[in-house]
């Protein structure tokens, strides 16, 4: 199907780039409130790593939210970028508590090590691997809001 | 609008049920604790801990602290005062964990102090210096000898005592009991086997003001 380019691609198809970011909003304010629910509530303390991560993922319930209203796609390219790195540190923590990473490059010390598992449900899904695919959605869902709105 | 009522309504759903599910966790914690101090009584009470207050008090409070921890520090006066509002009817006795790093030579030096009946001087000694011997959450052990020197302790004999097995294997047993516990912040505080509903000055005072109206009409 052939269309003509947009010249304001912002308001090309606002109704269809709009839900993406709106579902990436709703999954890191999910993961925003599940880190502070472990931290917080159930006292578990942050490893370095996680801390990482929440640096990346606790602004993305910020933003998205202020590129929701009035919709503007330009988001993308202010959280993505987040996004991207949060994601590394994420997969980066998963493969050192599976043990794809040795130990003598762990980066942590001091305080609660980040190898060590915290929580496993159903004998694979842990905190690190949640964190891999909140980060993965919130990609995901970004680069659909870019294609739509720049169609 | 449309999309503007399905943003507030999904906020409004993640912090209900972020509320809900604390809510829910932390009532079964709490009762937990309470079940699970309960059944460790044993725990609790050790013939070696250092105590302070009447022999008889019906009202005691189990602390266990952290020479080097500011919180603790902070309390010290607290639990005195408390103890000062109820003479005679409340005692505390003090359980050893020492989580900063290096704490726990402080802590032998205290139990060797109180070889020589010094302990709760030393241990005012230290708290009134903290800042000086305790930087970014590590014991400077060297500035902890200048902490104590005006406390008039034979020093020679402290670090002579310090390294002995008794105190160590007390150590150990309050550590143990720390962990049985379920001890992992400093202070934390038991008023006849009861364990804080969390944390803070009133909740202390609160549970100490329950026993004393319970053990003396």
């Amino acid at each position: 199907m052939q269309t003509r380019p947009d010249p304001a691609p912002a308001k090309a198809t606002p109704e269809q780039a709009w839900t993406p970011t709106f579902l990436a909003w709703l999954i890191a304010a999910t993961s925003v409130l599940g880190a502070l629910f472990f931290s917080e509530v159930m006292k578990l303390a942050p490893c370095e790593l996680c801390w990482w991560q929440r640096i990346f993922m606790f602004p993305l319930a910020l933003i998205l939210p202020l590129g929701l209203f009035p919709f503007d796609p330009r988001v993308v390219r202010y959280a993505l970028p987040l996004a991207l790195v949060g994601w590394a540190f994420a997969l980066f923590h998963w493969l050192l508590v599976l043990g794809v990473i040795p130990e003598s490059i762990r980066p942590c010390v001091r305080g609660v090590p980040c190898s060590e598992v915290t929580f496993e449900w159903l004998g694979f899904i842990n905190i690190p691997l949640l964190s891999v695919l909140a980060f993965s959605a919130i990609i995901a869902l970004l680069a659909l809001t870019h294609y739509k709105a720049s169609k | 609008m449309k999309q503007k009522t399905l943003f507030i309504l999904s906020g409004i759903t993640l912090l209900l049920a972020f509320l809900a599910a604390t809510l829910y966790y932390t009532s079964g914690k709490q009762e937990e604790a309470i079940e699970a101090v309960a059944q460790k009584q044993d725990n609790l009470h050790r013939m070696h801990s250092p105590g302070k207050g009447a022999e008889d008090a019906k009202v005691l409070i189990v602390e266990f602290f952290d020479p080097a921890c500011g919180t603790c520090r902070d309390f010290y006066p607290f639990v005195h005062r408390l103890m000062e509002a109820h003479p005679g009817q409340v005692r505390v006795a003090m359980r050893h964990a020492p989580f900063h790093e290096g704490s726990v030579d402080v802590v032998k030096i205290m139990e060797a102090a109180r070889l020589q009946g010094k302990y709760w001087q030393t241990l005012e000694a230290l708290f009134a210096s903290q800042d000086d011997w305790v930087l970014n959450h590590v014991v400077q052990q060297d500035r902890v000898w200048n902490a104590i020197a005006g406390v008039g302790l034979d020093l020679d004999r402290i670090r002579r005592d310090m390294n002995a097995p008794e105190i160590a294997a007390n150590m150990v047993q309050d550590m143990e009991d720390a962990k049985a516990l379920n001890v992992t912040m400093t202070p934390e505080f038991f008023v006849n086997g009861r364990p804080m509903p969390s944390f803070g000055h009133e909740q202390l005072q609160t549970l100490v003001e329950e026993a004393v109206a319970e053990n003396y009409h």
